[in-house]
């Protein structure tokens, strides 16, 4: 290994060749400031424009000043990170930006989680001298992403997730100089484009220029309306990050506290997306036994891999990208669509109320949801059977905003019966996790026997593209995983040239599964946070007596009483889908 | 071949073609077939011949009389005087501003008497559309030599000998350039030449590739044969529509005769060049962003190192070089590095194109050995300046240059000196201003342009540039004050300090150097209000001089905003507060009773 000594602030320091002073400079306990620079080192994901220019330091020997965060390190260099020169300079730079951005803080939906605003404040910033016309441009709300792009700062980061990460290429750099911003081709509105939804350009946004549609305020006035019996669901994932925003250690689970406070907020009642998340596996996992027994069979109608279909911005991904392959996924919808549709017809006719005067309400970390629950395939009648969806960030916010002192809460369990689940169903949360809860349940319904080991140390860990191949008792099962929609189009286009060798493929959309939902608490940067959140879930699964989908008593029971069984006439009407060719959608304004 | 007792050179350069030097060649050939001249005469269309503010040029060899201004009318009497009688047409020839003489032959005229044209050596001497005078002007020879008896790297050290620089504004080594890129190892390496020219006003590399698009095109191959590359691009912006025709022709005809494509020579070196159309974006000319567009992304720049020698077009080593550069390339080798490292300085050798513009006699392109002064050039081959008006200053560099003044006039123009006097050679844009021009303004002119053009992927650049443009847009204003200029300064100083690319980081030069050299002026426009150029409408007031006014009513009468009061035979006031100095009550006075203060 080449080694490379320098001196920061006097400091001698020896890094690897091809290390920026940036990191050079971290090693030795110096913090530059940086605002575009983004490095989520776990999911392999780095954004380095040099754009901001807020981390440039002084090179002896160079003219300019250079932008640590692009800087390569370089025998010899002496660096010097806070001389008045620098200083001036970025504070100059942040003033600059600052004198381009609305004075809206008060009011912001990201106030609080700004980096902008972070970064006047450490920087001490007091006056803007150099004030000036401001850039104004439409404010443009799809189904689940606004964006206010007048608070666009040019960091480029929402440019290497839409682009570079989830190859959707919504996003992008238009007009120059002044007028430079990030926007869809053409200007076009969001629910014109390919945009998926999966909401990682609003999850690394510096500012408030991306954010999630906030259904908070509707939620509170159906809350407070005594004519509604409103019904919320949790998504796994959840559990893993709700305790962030109070204060907690990321990866502490909070299920008993988030249920009770749930409660205190005032739903009527409090079930749990774990539940249809087990649902999921009986329909699905009985989809993929029964595709693989026809094509084992010879049955050339039927193909594989068979590919999970949880995730709706994978789902309007495939739509847009590969149309012609839509048959290939599981026709099994979301746990949050399953759950709605239950609730709107088994629960509504247990408790005897009409699904008019019922509101479904899902817990997500995840901003597709709220476009997903809007698809006019999951309405009866025009009436949704998710009324509406609100992220893990917005449910925080409502229990700040209700004065409930959330880590003081006492724990309490879900409802029934929509609120038991299993281990299986836990795990949805993170990448990895549902295809490895349809493996315990359809190895033992393949093999009739009882599987020796519940956990698949195999499918899990960070990986974006991970196989394995599981011993369904003599018969090996490929199983493919991806998560980050790059992933999936390799995936995918291995498919389409007839080179995948999988029976089954998981993909989520988001890098790290749920856990890395659009809709999560903020993780700044700091990546290890999926991790400890994803460990979190692993924890809640090991910690359930019952472990696997079909085990799940009340899942037995729904099945008595209402669907029959797995793929019935009603389990098709209720609980699957069809999708769309999406290619030609695209409008220009 | 015939031989040709005249051959009539006609500029078919955009500039003269634009004042329809097309028909003057058809009315020409139509007076030599009437005239029963075909065999004695021949017109051939030509590149431009840079005394362009006095075109349209048509130079009768083998005299070299030079006839500027003509029409398409004139082609009958220059036929019939010229041609047939033996008798110059004195009314077109060109006019010496000094002694008022008449003069016949091209080179006893001042404008190119101090020129040494090397890169511009073809241009106004052949028809660039036709392979076959090129040739009979050493077009390839140089690339037949360098790959009968040259191995690249003496190619590569014989351009390191000669001091050849960048002729695209920077000056890096173009040899050093040449041997980072040979040295860097790949299987495909890519010359690209920069044909974005982009500053305001200039078109020295549009008018070589106009004019001799051969001389490019060979130095592509040398510079191919040299570093290991066997693929060229020519990077044009579309603007230039001529150019792009004429180099189709040229590459399609190099082609046919086997001097570009594969086994040049019979040597076994391969070279294609393609052409790629750029949008006109000015921050394209940054080697970075032009690979960018170049790869159909985003014409931004990014940040160097890595640089385009090592890691450039689709990921490979790129050598980058502008159109002027490569135009210098054949002479040095013909003639010798050691002939090319005699012109010029010690640490600029050979000769630099410019576009001369603005408040000069002679508008056009020269090429002068480096080292000439400034004055020579704007007093000598510019003719000084017109309307007998003041010298005020000379910008150079374009948007990232600098203003000059009185006292840099004898200052030689060389890479280094320019950037000492606070200013930078550039492309080569070269614009003289008069009394008339206010400073001030001129500043604000180029910081639009850059505001413009700048991609905005950096915040002291997209942001910074415009409030400098809004500060000095104040101070035109009249609304500016000492603080405004502190500011201006702070920040200029700040956004050089902190920009990614060239374009932000010599932005503020137009501001910064007519600070320095014009301090009184802004000084006026914020303390006393005051424009004494007479440019900042905003400073300026109409008034009535009392004692001349006769109380005719004309101006009264005509004033849009109805803001002169006074009655028949009574002295008239404008009123301040309401004129919008629209200057038509001055144009109306017959009795000279208005004027500005």
């Amino acid at each position: 290994m080449d080694m490379i000594k320098l001196i920061i602030d006097k400091k001698p320091v020896e890094v690897e060749k091809g290390t920026t002073i940036l990191q050079a400079a971290k090693n030795i306990g110096i913090h530059i400031p940086t605002l575009c620079y983004m490095n989520l080192g776990d999911l392999n994901i780095e954004n380095k424009p040099g754009g901001c220019r807020v981390c440039v330091v002084e090179v002896e020997g160079r003219r300019n000043l250079a932008p640590a965060c692009a800087t390569d390190c370089a025998d010899g260099m002496v660096v010097h990170t806070h001389t008045i020169r620098v200083l001036n300079a970025r504070k100059t730079v942040v003033q600059l930006i600052l004198s381009d951005h609305p004075f809206d803080c008060l009011i912001c939906a990201k106030s609080g989680n700004c980096e902008l605003q972070d970064l006047a404040h450490k920087l001490g910033i007091r006056e803007i001298p150099f004030q000036g016309e401001q850039s104004t441009y439409r404010k443009d709300t799809s189904p689940s992403i606004i964006r206010d792009i007048d608070k666009c700062i040019m960091c480029r980061r929402c440019e290497v997730m839409c682009n570079e990460v989830q190859t959707v290429g919504v996003l992008s750099a238009i007009h120059r100089g002044f007028n430079a911003v990030v926007a869809p081709a053409f200007e076009m509105n969001l629910d014109h484009s390919e945009c998926t939804y999966c909401g990682q350009c609003v999850n690394v946004c510096p500012t408030g220029a991306l954010t999630e549609v906030d259904h908070t305020n509707q939620l509170i006035n159906d809350l407070a309306d005594p004519n509604k019996t409103v019904v919320v669901q949790t998504a796994p994932a959840v559990r893993a990050a709700l305790g962030e925003e109070f204060g907690l250690k990321p990866g502490t689970l909070v299920t008993g506290k988030m249920a009770t406070a749930l409660r205190e907020l005032g739903f009527d009642y409090v079930f749990d997306t774990d539940f249809a998340a087990d649902l999921t596996i009986m329909e699905e996992g009985t989809e993929l036994l029964d595709r693989l027994t026809k094509h084992l069979s010879g049955d050339k109608n039927v193909h594989l891999p068979i590919l999970t279909s949880c995730c709706p911005a994978w789902v309007k991904f495939f739509e847009h990208h590969f149309p012609e392959m839509k048959e290939i996924p599981s026709t099994a919808r979301s746990p949050q669509q399953m759950f709605g549709a239950i609730a709107k017809t088994y629960f509504a006719d247990k408790i005897k109320v009409d699904r008019k005067k019922m509101v479904v309400v899902s817990i997500m970390p995840c901003v597709a949801k709220k476009y997903e629950c809007s698809r006019d395939e999951f309405k009866v009648d025009g009436n949704p059977d998710v009324d509406y969806s609100v992220s893990t960030r917005e449910f925080a916010s409502l229990i700040k905003r209700a004065n409930i002192d959330f880590l003081g809460l006492e724990d309490s369990d879900f409802d029934n019966p929509l609120g038991e689940s299993t281990g299986a169903g836990v795990i949805f949360g993170t990448t990895g996790g549902v295809i490895e809860a349809a493996v315990r349940t359809a190895y033992e319904v393949h093999t009739g026997k009882e599987l020796p080991k519940v956990d698949f140390d195999e499918l899990r860990g960070m990986d974006g593209i991970r196989s394995a191949t599981i011993d369904f008792d003599g018969l090996p099962i490929n199983i493919g995983i991806a998560h980050g929609l790059g992933n999936a189009r390799k995936l995918l286009d291995d498919i389409k040239a007839g080179k995948s060798h999988y029976h089954a493929i998981e993909i989520m959309a988001c890098p790290g599964g749920c856990i890395g939902g659009g809709g999560q608490p903020y993780i700044h940067g700091d990546s290890s946070i999926l991790k400890a959140r994803q460990k979190a879930i692993y924890q809640e699964d090991a910690g359930k007596t019952i472990r696997k989908s079909h085990e799940n008593p009340y899942i037995q029971k729904l099945y008595e009483e209402f669907l029959g069984k797995p793929l019935s006439e009603k389990s098709h009407h209720l609980l699957h889908t069809h999708y769309f060719d999406r290619k030609k959608e695209i409008l220009i304004d | 071949m015939a031989n040709y007792k005249y051959h009539l050179l006609v500029c078919g350069g955009t500039g003269c073609k634009a004042s329809e030097s097309d028909r003057i060649v058809t009315a020409l050939n139509r007076e030599i077939e009437e005239n029963g001249l075909t065999n004695d005469a021949k017109v051939v269309v030509t590149g431009c011949f840079g005394f362009c503010e006095k075109g349209p040029i048509v130079k009768i060899l083998p005299d070299n009389t030079f006839y500027t201004q003509v029409t398409p009318n004139d082609a009958t009497e220059i036929i019939s005087e010229h041609l047939v009688k033996g008798r110059k047409v004195e009314r077109l020839l060109y006019v010496d501003p000094e002694t008022k003489k008449h003069i016949a032959d091209s080179k006893q005229m001042g404008f190119y008497q101090k020129q040494i044209r090397i890169a511009l050596r073809n241009c106004g001497f052949l028809d660039p559309e036709n392979l076959d005078e090129s040739i009979a002007r050493d077009a390839y020879l140089a690339l037949g030599n360098c790959l009968a008896e040259k191995t690249p790297q003496e190619v590569i050290d014989e351009i390191k000998l000669s001091g050849l620089r960048g002729r695209g504004g920077g000056g890096f080594p173009t040899g050093l350039k040449w041997e980072i890129t040979r040295n860097s190892v790949s299987e495909q390496k890519y010359v690209v030449c920069n044909a974005d020219e982009g500053d305001p006003g200039a078109f020295m590399d549009r008018s070589i590739l106009e004019g001799d698009p051969h001389s490019v095109l060979e130095a592509m191959a040398i510079c191919g044969y040299a570093i290991g590359a066997d693929t060229g691009v020519i990077y044009i912006r579309a603007e230039y529509p001529l150019a792009i025709k004429r180099l189709k022709i040229a590459i399609q005809q190099a082609e046919e005769y086997s001097l570009l494509g594969d086994d040049i020579f019979s040597s076994g070196f391969n070279f294609k060049i393609e052409l790629r159309y750029g949008a006109g974006a000015f921050v394209c000319g940054e080697e970075t962003a032009l690979i960018h567009s170049m790869e159909g992304s985003r014409g931004e720049p990014t940040f160097k190192p890595p640089f385009p020698s090592v890691e450039g077009y689709l990921g490979k080593p790129t050598n980058v070089n502008n159109v002027e550069t490569f135009a210098n390339i054949p002479v040095i080798l013909n003639k010798g590095a050691k002939w090319f490292a005699s012109i010029g300085t010690e640490k600029s050798k050979g000769t630099k194109v410019f576009a001369l513009a603005g408040k000069i006699n002679n508008v056009g392109l020269i090429e002068v050995p480096m080292g000439t002064t400034l004055r020579e050039v704007i007093f000598e081959i510019g003719g000084g300046i017109k309307d007998d008006k003041k010298f005020k200053a000379v910008q150079t560099g374009g948007p990232s240059g600098g203003c000059l003044t009185e006292k840099h006039l004898d200052t030689p123009i060389t890479y280094d000196t320019l950037i000492e006097a606070g200013s930078m050679m550039g492309s080569g844009g070269m614009i003289v201003m008069d009394e008339d021009d206010c400073m001030v303004s001129v500043a604000k002119f180029y910081l639009d342009f850059t505001v413009e053009e700048s991609c905005g992927k950096c915040s002291p650049c997209r942001i910074g540039n415009k409030r400098l443009h809004e500060m000095l847009e104040t101070i035109t204003k009249g609304k500016g004050t000492m603080e405004t200029l502190d500011k201006l300064r702070t920040l200029s100083l700040v956004i050089k300090d902190t920009s990614l690319c060239g374009l932000g980081q010599t932005s503020p030069n137009p501001v910064l150097s007519t600070m320095d050299n014009f301090w009184d002026e802004y000084v006026q426009h914020v303390e006393d209000k005051k424009c004494t150029a007479g440019v900042c409408r905003d400073l300026m007031n109409y008034v009535v001089i009392a004692e001349n006014c006769v109380g005719c009513t004309a101006c009264a009468r005509n004033c849009p905003v109805n803001c002169i009061s006074g009655g028949r035979k009574e002295v008239h006031v404008i009123d301040q507060s309401t004129c919008i100095k629209c200057g038509a009550c001055m144009e109306k006075c017959k009795f000279n009773a208005i004027e500005i203060v």
